[in-house]
């Protein structure tokens, strides 16, 4: 049985249809994103489901999750707040920014919060430059980007975040 | 700027609207070259009108397109939105605000190569502007610019996005090809180039976002029109991302030609704190370090300029590097990147940025000896023109012209760890 499949058919179907049927191995991105949709990282099991989708090995796939940096093979955060401190931002304080953050979070950079749902990790450049400090927040939905930002404001975000997951 | 010819969201505010886009003559451009123009005759006109590619490489446009082989088909576009290089955001703008204008000119460019799909590769963190993108493309279907037998012709095409998900790598052409195919992405040995070796082995034509947002208004205005932009080589407007070191970063569209100077003290609004420029770097942070002394704030930017005082153009990312700012610190962030960035394909920049940045690490803390200074730069020195792609070259620019142009820095870095040693001699 492939879960995946069972769950979301019809995304599937579309991002399929977006790639020549022989080279259906292109899908495996997309794919991927929509593994990690529920709990923002990719399992062992979706690795092997995504592989028989597309006729490619296991292996194959965890290769793509290990190349690139927005796919995870393992759960740390539910919310991952991920700040660039790439040469353009850090010339605008994001260093200080970001480990002021993390000191009033109580963590150290690349740590997650003691209940599990936010991560913080320094980035590369994440192409907001002239609206430093910044950062995005990565889920299983997606990313959304947060410019010009002071520690208050990124609490407040963070503590909506967490008042969010309260009332589920 | 009198006039903009890409950031035209700043005289139309909700230009990012399919209605209010055509009200000001958008898709004309489209509906004229499928109707009424051979496809060649697009690709002439792009030729005739000197635009090149705004990724970096600055390649003639109209000249790639040609270079197309006509016998094996299908054909495919793809549109290079992976903007990733520290220092650019200008892409971003342009697909966040002026949408319609990038997707017509994906849509002129497949039509003038014979394309019927056309791939838009984005960076995986521009997820909402890949999402805003596919409800345009969806609208673009329902008013029949975009699908099959377009105005009544036998030219049919499509428009997907493809996210890549935070590999700057991926930004490099046959890299990006790798990736949408869903294999690491990797550059290829070249040749082939991607117009008669691409996507899924096809001709292929890779653009990058602002390249492509040029054509309608080309098309559009004529030839003539878009040269009296810009200098007689190097054609046109271009966006220049400003930022580090600057009163007010932003994106700047201007003629190629325009000096650094106007740049950086009329619409930048020059240096904050009263403090003095120091360097420039004109591609982001695969730069050279342009040491900034009068001579280079009163060059143009342009692509032949922009050399003559060791530095090139690039994507046009300038970086502004005031007098706090240490160039040993610089280097640092700029091998961390780097380092984190190689695709690990090629051993000399794998291996090269590895040691570049532990280098670099160790002058920073005031750890190092004048030798580990050469030794950097000799290192540097072995990665040059050793790899099948740009990057490991783009890892060595600031370091090299680093340490050539500002020495005294690096002096201060080993003469300070001598102080220290004196005062921890256990250390």
């Amino acid at each position: 049985m492939n879960n995946l499949a069972e769950k979301y058919p019809r995304e599937i179907e579309q991002i399929l249809a977006k790639y020549p049927p022989e080279h259906k191995r292109a899908a495996v991105m997309p794919l991927l994103y929509l593994a990690q949709r529920e709990g923002n990282f990719v399992t062992k099991q979706d690795m092997e489901e995504i592989g028989e989708l597309l006729e490619i090995t296991a292996t194959e796939v965890a290769s793509i999750v290990g190349f690139y940096s927005l796919y995870y093979d393992q759960s740390s955060g539910k919310y991952r707040v991920q700040v660039c401190t790439d040469l353009p931002c850090a010339m605008r304080g994001a260093e200080e920014f970001l480990h002021k953050l993390c000191e009033n979070l109580g963590i150290r950079v690349g740590e997650t919060t003691p209940d599990g749902l936010v991560k913080v990790e320094e980035v590369m450049c994440l192409a907001g430059c002239d609206h430093a400090p910044m950062f995005q927040v990565q889920d299983g939905n997606g990313l959304t980007y947060h410019e010009n930002q002071t520690v208050e404001s990124a609490l407040e975000l963070i503590n909506g975040l967490r008042a969010r997951e309260g009332k589920k | 700027m009198a006039e903009y010819i890409l950031l035209r969201h700043r005289e139309i505010s909700d230009i990012d609207q399919l209605e209010v886009y055509r009200q000001y003559a958008g898709y004309e451009a489209f509906q004229k070259a499928v109707s009424s123009m051979q496809p060649q005759e697009v690709t002439e006109m792009v030729k005739a009108s000197g635009l090149r590619g705004r990724g970096g490489a600055g390649f003639p446009t109209g000249l790639k397109w040609s270079f197309i082989d006509a016998h094996n088909r299908p054909h495919y576009v793809v549109a290079n939105a992976d903007e990733s290089e520290p220092g650019t955001f200008k892409d971003r703008e342009i697909m966040e605000r002026n949408p319609f204008q990038f997707l017509e000119g994906v849509a002129l460019c497949a039509y003038a190569i014979g394309a019927q799909a056309a791939y838009i590769y984005l960076r995986g963190e521009f997820w909402q502007i890949a999402a805003s993108l596919d409800r345009k493309i969806a609208e673009l279907h329902s008013a029949g610019l975009l699908g099959d037998n377009l105005f009544g012709s036998n030219y049919s095409l499509r428009i997907y996005t493809h996210l890549g998900a935070g590999a700057y790598i991926c930004g490099e052409e046959t890299a990006m090809l790798e990736s949408i195919e869903g294999k690491l992405g990797q550059p290829r040995l070249r040749p082939p180039f991607p117009p008669s070796y691409g996507l899924f082995g096809k001709p292929t034509v890779v653009n990058n976002v602002e390249t492509l947002s040029s054509v309608p208004m080309i098309i559009a205005k004529g030839v003539s029109w878009y040269r009296s932009f810009g200098t007689e080589k190097s054609t046109g407007t271009k966006i220049f991302s400003l930022s580090g070191c600057i009163n007010r970063p932003g994106n700047y569209e201007l003629p190629l030609g325009t000096t650094f100077r106007e740049l950086i003290f009329e619409h930048g609004g020059g240096i904050p704190g009263g403090r003095q420029i120091k360097a420039i770097m004109a591609a982001g942070a695969s730069s050279s370090l342009i040491v900034a002394d009068d001579k280079a704030l009163d060059t143009p930017m342009d692509y032949e300029s922009v050399p003559s005082v060791g530095g090139s153009l690039g994507s046009a990312s300038v970086i502004v590097v005031d007098d706090s700012i240490s160039i040993p610190w610089l280097i640092n962030k700029t091998m961390h990147f780097f380092r984190h960035e190689s695709c690990g394909k090629c051993t000399p920049c794998r291996e090269g940025t590895f040691w570049m940045m532990h280098l670099t690490d160790r002058i920073q803390a005031g750890q190092a000896s004048i030798e580990d200074v050469d030794l950097l730069h000799e290192v540097a020195n072995q990665v040059k023109g050793k790899c099948l792609c740009a990057l490991g070259d783009f890892s060595t620019e600031a370091v090299s012209s680093g340490i050539e142009r500002f020495r005294a820095d690096f002096d201060q870095q080993v003469i300070a760890r001598e102080h220290l040693e004196a005062l921890s001699p256990t250390d």
